[in-house]
């Protein structure tokens, strides 16, 4: 079924766009996610894809393109990373608001400044308010599933709204590992034709696209947006439920890792929730009743079922690789605080900023977080409940 | 996390030391291992030092953080020795390949104390005999896989023959030159 | 398939609005009786008139319908009173109150 292969996630999300084979990929470089356009370019050259590649000079106007070609009724798609991402702000929000399928191959790094090249999840903690639907991944065959899903999701007639596929910048996106592709075929069987309703390029039936909404409008307009998030977790989970069949690898909102007994949880997105499986494992091997909940799903944030998730435990660490200047901590400290309040939870909560700008993070470092988990249980106190991880006092 | 391998890679910006943890992550993943290769990156600078790495396993590879504690390491450029802390966290029961032109004895005074095993090779000789030019990242590649013991030489040999006709596809002709380098690499390492 | 515009007036739910504020079909402008914005009104002085057919193409409106190569009596529906033509016409065969 699977082909066994070793690619980087870059690759690995190349790959998945040649078997989705996409109308329109309007592309500007920026590392970490350059490789992707540059990969796709040869494929596009070797007239392995029908696909109109387009180079364009700026990521504002390669997601603007992505944005044209979604209303003219195309598949399109765009990858950036970082200050690409920051360039494409006003068109994240349109592309959400007029309610257009496409997708964005995102290979997290850092915002400047200071300049760096490194990931962390500062740029897309910053569009997570701009009505695109998130979704992170652990390693390089979660990417390239991700990928294959995508279209899916963003294109199904409940949700209609851009998709930001992420995934960790170098750690994953250069990193070569093991992984399992699905054949071209089957990709090209399980995401299926682009059919929209209403496109620009229908002439029998033309139709305007971002029109002006006055005051009396733009409120309902907002609220009617809104009701297009609310499907988004049925549909990802039933896309997931499909791919399953497919591939034979399940997904879900997130991944529950030794929760079913957990005292001790770890809340986290990417790549360093692997390293925190590792911590795990040789924690539950000294009998510590260690667990992670590593999200999958970000945006919209399935905050009901994560306090679910997260009933069980005596206390928690929410891991965030953004800082968010609240002076309480980071973005998704606050979202998953806010779902335990709303819970009525008794857990004891602490939110880490940590791998700032490729900071590494280490199995020990996860352990110490655990260390502190289990001390404050003790306690009964989480005390200061924004820390650093790993930062040199 | 049985029968993990963890080899760190020391060199300089342009010698190839990426490549390399790229092709022996190719290699191994050959022979049915789980593997990662990735190098540690910065701005891209010619000659600035830099790392990369390689994890091979039996098992399925989670982890995501660098390497601190290796078995193997790597030095693609004898001047890293000094520049360098090396033999950081390197494993007593591992080993050190350095690629010089000096005798062994020359080198170790200069390994902190490392208690391990060290190899060496020439890997300019090696390079310049093969292939008329110097690449020092094919022979330390050979190298490192007799070394750290990835795989028999035969199995490796075939397969890096497969992997330059795919990597080389459009210069043929560098293919024989790698790998007599390769072949060299596996005699004169020590 | 074409917006139904009669449902988007102001009282409209959110529920009413299309997904994206899209509207499909064509000319539905045409369905907005923006007439009803002017506070002045051209006055077509058709014996003035020479059909030079100057004023046509000024109109932001298009509210100066020709047929047969002669223009005809104003869309009132959609004039905004906005007096371009007036100036445009050579003639004076268009007045407007307050416009000269």
């Amino acid at each position: 079924m699977g082909k066994r292969d070793r690619l980087s996630g870059n690759e690995a999300i190349a790959i998945a766009l040649r078997q989705i084979n996409p109308d329109v990929f309007p592309a500007f470089p920026i590392t970490p996610s350059t490789e992707i356009p540059q990969y796709f370019a040869s494929f596009v050259a070797n007239g392995q894809v029908d696909t109109e590649f387009i180079p364009v000079e700026s990521e504002h106007s390669s997601m603007s393109a992505a944005i044209g070609a979604s209303a003219a009724g195309a598949r399109s798609l765009t990858a950036t990373s970082s200050c690409g991402l920051a360039y494409m702000w006003e068109e994240l929000y349109i592309a959400a608001s007029n309610r257009l399928p496409l997708a964005l191959a995102l290979v997290n790094r850092a915002l400047s400044g200071p300049i760096n090249i490194n990931c962390d999840h500062s740029d897309s903690m910053g569009a997570r308010d701009a009505g695109w639907i998130q979704i992170y991944a652990e390693n390089n065959q979660e990417a390239y599933d991700n990928m294959v899903q995508a279209f899916r999701i963003s294109e199904h007639k409940d949700v209609r709204l851009p998709i930001m596929i992420c995934q960790d910048g170098f750690i994953t996106s250069h990193a070569v590992e093991n992984m399992e592709l699905l054949e071209d075929e089957q990709v090209k069987e399980f995401v299926g034709e682009y059919e929209p309703e209403n496109y620009l390029l229908n002439p029998d039936c033309p139709m305007a696209v971002g029109p002006y909404s006055i005051t009396d409008y733009y409120m309902e307009a907002k609220r009617n947006q809104a009701e297009g998030m609310k499907h988004v977790e049925e549909v990802v989970l039933k896309v997931a439920r499909e791919f399953a069949e497919i591939s034979g690898r399940e997904y879900g909102l997130f991944e529950a890792y030794c929760m079913e007994d957990a005292e001790y949880a770890v809340v986290m997105l990417g790549s360093a929730a692997g390293t925190t499986k590792d911590a795990i494992d040789a924690l539950r091997a000294q009998g510590e009743k260690a667990g992670l909940l590593k999200l999958r799903l970000y945006r919209p944030f399935p905050a009901e079922a994560i306090a679910e998730a997260l009933s069980g435990v005596k206390a928690v660490a929410v891991m965030d690789r953004a800082e968010g200047y609240t002076n309480h901590g980071g973005p998704l400290g606050a979202d998953v605080m806010s779902a335990l309040y709303r819970a009525r939870s008794k857990a004891l909560a602490v939110n880490y900023i940590y791998g700032l700008g490729g900071r590494d993070v280490r199995v020990e470092d996860m352990e110490g977080v655990f260390a502190v988990l289990k001390q404050i249980a003790r306690d009964g106190d989480a005390g200061e409940t924004y820390r650093y991880l790993g930062i040199r006092e | 996390m049985s029968n993990l391998t963890e080899i760190r890679w020391h060199g300089r910006g342009g010698q190839g030391a990426k490549t390399a943890a790229l092709l022996l992550a190719d290699v191994a993943f050959q022979t049915g291992k789980y593997v990662q290769g990735f190098p540690e990156y910065g701005p891209e600078r010619m000659g600035a030092p830099i790392t990369a790495y390689n994890r091979i396993s039996d098992t399925q590879i989670r982890v995501h953080s660098n390497i601190y504690d290796p078995q193997y390491v790597v030095v693609v450029d004898e001047s890293l020795l000094e520049a360098v802390d090396v033999t950081s966290g390197l494993k007593k029961d591992g080993a050190i390949l350095i690629n010089t032109s000096r005798p062994k004895e020359e080198i170790i005074p200069h390994l902190k104390g490392y208690e391990g095993k060290v190899y060496t090779i020439d890997a300019h000789k090696v390079s310049m005999a093969a292939m008329g030019k110097y690449f020092p990242n094919t022979p330390l590649l050979a190298a490192i896989v007799k070394v750290a013991e990835v795989m028999d030489e035969d199995t490796f040999l075939r397969e890096m023959r497969a992997s330059f006709s795919h990597k080389f596809a459009s210069k043929p002709e560098v293919i024989d030159g790698n790998m007599e380098a390769l072949k060299m690499a596996l005699e004169e390492v020590r | 398939m074409a917006t139904d515009i009669t449902k988007l007036g102001v009282k409209a739910t959110w529920r009413d609005l299309t997904e994206g504020m899209v509207i499909a079909g064509a000319g539905t402008s045409k369905d907005f009786n923006t007439g009803e914005w002017s506070t002045d009104k051209p006055v077509f002085i058709e014996e003035k008139c020479k059909q030079c057919l100057l004023c046509t193409p000024v109109c932001p409106d298009s509210c100066i319908p020709v047929k047969d190569g002669k223009r005809g009596e104003f869309d009132y529906e959609h004039c905004k009173g906005c007096g371009i033509c007036v100036k445009a016409c050579p003639f004076n065969a268009i007045t407007m109150e307050g416009v000269e």
